[in-house]
């Protein structure tokens, strides 16, 4: 277990404020070179913010806008991940992309985007006809006017990557602190001294990827900041799993000039999506789901793929896009001052991470401080969410020893949630549960196991899920008295 | 698991009253061996963990908590021979028949010469309604609250709303006395109760304010529920605070097995197509309980299973008429739901299902016309309201008809 709890002595050589998908991919990056790395959380679990909803897509970068950081960034991202992601057990679904025209204005755009395409140097990109693209996609309306293919596009895990990244971290000697919200601090004789809701917290060098938040952050300690963050929702609709037979490919729109559109697609967990919408608001914390809007994206999902009309639908959830002002992203580091500013990262974070880690990386060498890069790192392998992989590795469920399934409809076995309680990266709260398990993600939301989990999880998670069953008694008396 | 056999005469998914009914009637009729298999740590199905009256009156004519009757009918399979085995979930239905399994131990096969599913309903979730806002902790269905309440004591809040006003939405409401819950209002969009009278009086009985003609806008909160809003009768938009929401009753078939199988499911109902024996579109399997339609009591449901493995005893013998040709009963019209069974054959056997089951979309007031080819073949009063049982026997079919059979509401000018 990791010290929820550190020494204020401490002196760490970075301090990341912000554990989504950027902060986890810098601790690994910054952890691999041999760094002592701390980084702050503050909600209950990490992957709370923008990286706890969004379409689950490995891009190519194929749309990006050539030669931005954002494209520099995706294709190192992806290059890294696969690469990597054999060695930390994670997925890697090789569905392809089919970008769609439904009309003849968007039909005439297609060979804009495959020269984009190319320019991003994804070169295998190819157009196809109406018929040719029903014959790939024949769960496909007929309004069909053509496609182009983009191979290199694939669908993984969302959070599996984000949590093997911290996981490979921890099991390096980073360490994490959650319920940690920083309220300012100050940079003094090369040191920063961060002022925490868990005391003070020191380090040689601040790398604010506080999502969300990052404006704010910077305001806090640097007393200014260079964007200003402007929320951007994304609703989703989640259909249940005979849905996934509708589609194969990663079904993309034409894009606009604010949105890459309505995506449908499968999703790792064997799951078809619909989504996202794209509409700004101020609040920076909640994404409130609309029905209309989930009605209208329904409708969507139909008018792309017919057979949706007898589906189910088994979650919606929403999103907040961390866009700023600027189209690129905003990576800034403050000579004289050993600060990183990453923000920015609208909607592209899952896929750009470990290339935008490497990035902050190559600023931090201007900070002049040693790398020594381990020589022989820990790599943990993250437990397996994902039915049917091309690599074979079986689920919990599909092996001896599981104790029983506790979820049945995503097949979650007692095995695994009592090991990922137990692990260094151990869920806090019932959300951060279900993101490293999946408990209750399926199709009965909790019907059939939110009682056998409650008793599972009794006294063992510090935000629980039912009232007087607290670990240390936070928040036990919330509801008030009646 | 180790005594899980790879073959059996007859297995059974799912130990709930439909399940253990009809195994239980296989042994009696001399079945040799019959397997049930339920997921859940303990067999008995929904009234483990329904703490209240009336249960059993049918079956063992006692009055009976949902717990005891739960007991009593995995007693009396248990003495009739049957094997019961929980913790085992059912990932695949094959043709063979034959299910591919997953145990605590791994994964394992078992065939049988036919197989019977009674895999039940649940309620839809927030998610499946669409229902707008965020998604804090404390907005459960009533099967999650009750086996939260029941089996293990634990309470995920304590004064919350009620979204629903059918048998279950009331069960709700029992659920919460029993742990000194509160609800603090019951909402239902509809502008009566779902279920019947007296039980519309119960929530003002108990102090609750039952909200008619109430939409549920938005949920508000973040780690819990502390608000939500609602538009009323009036169209106005209130908010009420309150720390959970009691997502109640739209029950729906079970049938995920079902619908990555090669079995037909029927659109109306969202369970299994069957036969009046109970039959699937593959004649080695068949089917009974609330899998069959959303949803009925558990009395009911254990009269059916009991009649569906009749029915099992006799194809096993070789007593059932051929599945084909068959007449197919199709709903048409937006005010008729669900019909069960879908298809008749002909046949004098007597039916395991002796009557049809309807549900309609809506408060119906009419004919109910059944037609063949277009004319008329019999036709009755109808006045029905939704999630409220309808029957009219299978005689409404003439014998020895064969082709599609229509069956609509001609309903009165308003």
């Amino acid at each position: 277990m990791p010290p929820d709890r550190i020494n204020d002595r401490t002196l760490f050589d970075a301090v990341i404020i912000g554990g989504g998908v950027i902060g986890c991919a810098i601790a690994r990056r910054l952890t691999l070179d041999g760094w002592r790395i701390i980084l702050l959380e503050k909600a209950h679990d990490i992957l709370d913010g923008a990286s706890k909803g969004n379409s689950a897509i490995l891009h190519t970068g194929f749309d990006a806008p050539p030669g931005s950081l954002e494209a520099r960034c995706m294709a190192a991202g992806y290059a890294e991940y696969l690469e990597i992601h054999k060695k930390l057990g994670l997925p890697l679904i090789r569905s392809g992309a089919l970008v769609l025209a439904w009309s003849d204005e968007e039909e005439a755009r297609l060979p804009a985007l495959m020269d984009q395409a190319r320019e991003n140097a994804v070169d295998n990109v190819s157009l196809l006809s109406a018929a040719e693209t029903r014959k790939l996609e024949p769960g496909l309306s007929s309004a069909i006017k053509a496609s182009f293919q983009v191979p290199g596009e694939y669908l993984i895990d969302p959070w599996s990557a984000p949590h093997a990244y911290l996981l490979q971290a921890i099991a390096n000697q980073a360490v994490l602190l959650r319920d940690c919200k920083v309220t300012g601090g100050h940079f003094d004789n090369g040191q920063w001294r961060l002022d925490t809701s868990q005391g003070v917290v020191r380090g040689k060098i601040v790398i604010n990827a506080a999502g969300l938040y990052a404006d704010i952050v910077d305001d806090r300690l640097l007393g200014k900041h260079d964007f200003t963050i402007h929320p951007r929702k994304g609703q989703f609709i989640v259909y249940d799993k005979p849905a996934a037979s509708l589609a194969s490919h990663i079904l993309l729109p034409v894009p606009s000039a604010t949105t890459k559109g309505i995506v449908v697609c499968r999703t790792a967990f064997g799951n078809l999506l619909v989504g996202p919408t794209a509409e700004e608001q101020d609040d920076r914390q909640n994404a409130g789901l609309v029905p209309e809007t989930l009605a209208a994206l329904r409708q969507r999902g139909e008018e792309i793929l017919p057979g949706l009309a007898h589906e189910d639908v088994t979650a919606i959830y929403a999103g907040l896009r961390p866009a700023s002002e600027f189209k690129d992203y905003q990576i800034h580091a403050r000579a004289g001052q050993n600060y990183v500013t990453v923000g920015g990262i609208r909607s592209t974070g899952l896929s750009s991470a470990l290339g935008v880690a490497r990035h902050v990386q190559a600023l931090c060498e201007g900070f002049d401080q040693d790398r020594n890069p381990l020589a022989d790192p820990i790599w943990p392998q993250v437990g397996n969410l994902v039915d049917d992989r091309d690599d074979k590795r079986p689920r919990d469920w599909q092996c001896p020893g599981n104790d029983g399934i506790v979820c049945h409809c995503e097949l979650v076995t007692r095995r695994e949630i009592e090991s990922v309680l137990s692990d260094p990266l151990a869920p806090q709260s019932l959300a951060g549960l279900k993101r490293r398990t999946r408990v209750t993600m399926g199709r009965c939301q909790g019907f059939y196991c939110s009682a056998a989990l409650a008793k599972l999880t009794h006294g063992r998670l510090k935000h629980p899920m039912v009232e007087g069953d607290s670990a240390d008694r936070v928040g036990a008396d919330k509801v008030g008295n009646d | 698991m180790t005594d899980l056999p790879l073959h059996a005469d007859v297995v059974i998914v799912g130990a709930g009253p439909a399940g253990l009914a009809a195994a239980t009637e296989l042994r009696t009729r001399g079945v040799a061996s019959v397997v049930v298999l339920d997921r859940e740590p303990q067999a008995g199905g929904i009234p483990r963990h329904c703490n209240h009256f009336p249960y059993g009156l049918r079956e063992f004519r006692r009055l009976l908590r949902g717990p005891a009757y739960a007991a009593h009918l995995v007693e009396t399979a248990k003495a009739a021979g049957v094997q019961i085995h929980t913790e085992v979930t059912v990932t695949r239905l094959l043709e063979g028949p034959a299910l591919q399994l997953t145990t605590p131990g791994g994964l394992r096969e078992i065939s049988a010469r036919h197989v019977l599913l009674c895999t039940g309903v649940r309620e839809t979730s927030r998610a499946a309604r669409l229902i707008g806002g965020v998604k804090p902790g404390g907005v459960v269905s009533t099967g999650a609250l009750q086996g939260m309440v029941y089996l293990d004591g634990l309470r995920p809040f304590r004064r919350p709303v009620v979204l629903g006003t059918e048998l279950v939405s009331f069960s709700a409401l029992m659920t919460c006395r029993h742990l000194g819950i509160r609800p603090v209002a019951m909402i239902e969009p509809a502008g009566r109760t779902t279920a019947r009278w007296p039980t519309g009086l119960f929530p003002r009985v108990q102090g609750i304010p039952l909200m008619l003609n109430t939409e549920l806008l938005a949920i508000e909160g973040r780690d819990q529920v502390t608000g939500i809003m609602v538009r009323g009768a009036d169209g106005q938009t209130q908010r009420i605070e309150t720390d959970g929401v009691i997502v109640s009753g739209h029950f729906r078939p079970e049938s995920s097995l079902l619908r990555t199988s090669h079995l037909d499911v029927d659109q109306g109902s969202g369970g299994a197509e069957i036969d009046q024996f109970g039959r699937c579109s593959d004649p080695g399997y068949f089917a009974a309980g609330n899998l069959l339609r959303p949803v009925e009591t558990a009395g009911w449901s254990w009269k059916e299973g009991r009649a569906v493995g009749r029915a099992m005893a006799q194809s096993l013998a070789g007593q059932l008429p051929p599945p084909e040709p068959a007449a197919v009963v199709k709903p048409s019209g937006d005010a008729l739901k669900l019909i069960v069974p879908q298809r008749i054959v002909p046949s004098d056997t007597e039916p395991a299902l002796p009557r049809f089951q309807l549900r309609v979309n809506r408060a119906v007031k009419g004919r109910l016309l059944v037609s063949a080819k277009g004319a008329v073949l019999f036709s009755t009063a109808i006045n029905a309201l939704p999630e409220r049982r309808i029957t009219v026997p299978l005689t409404i079919i003439p014998a020895g008809a064969s082709g599609p059979i229509d069956i609509n509401v001609k309903e009165d000018p308003a």
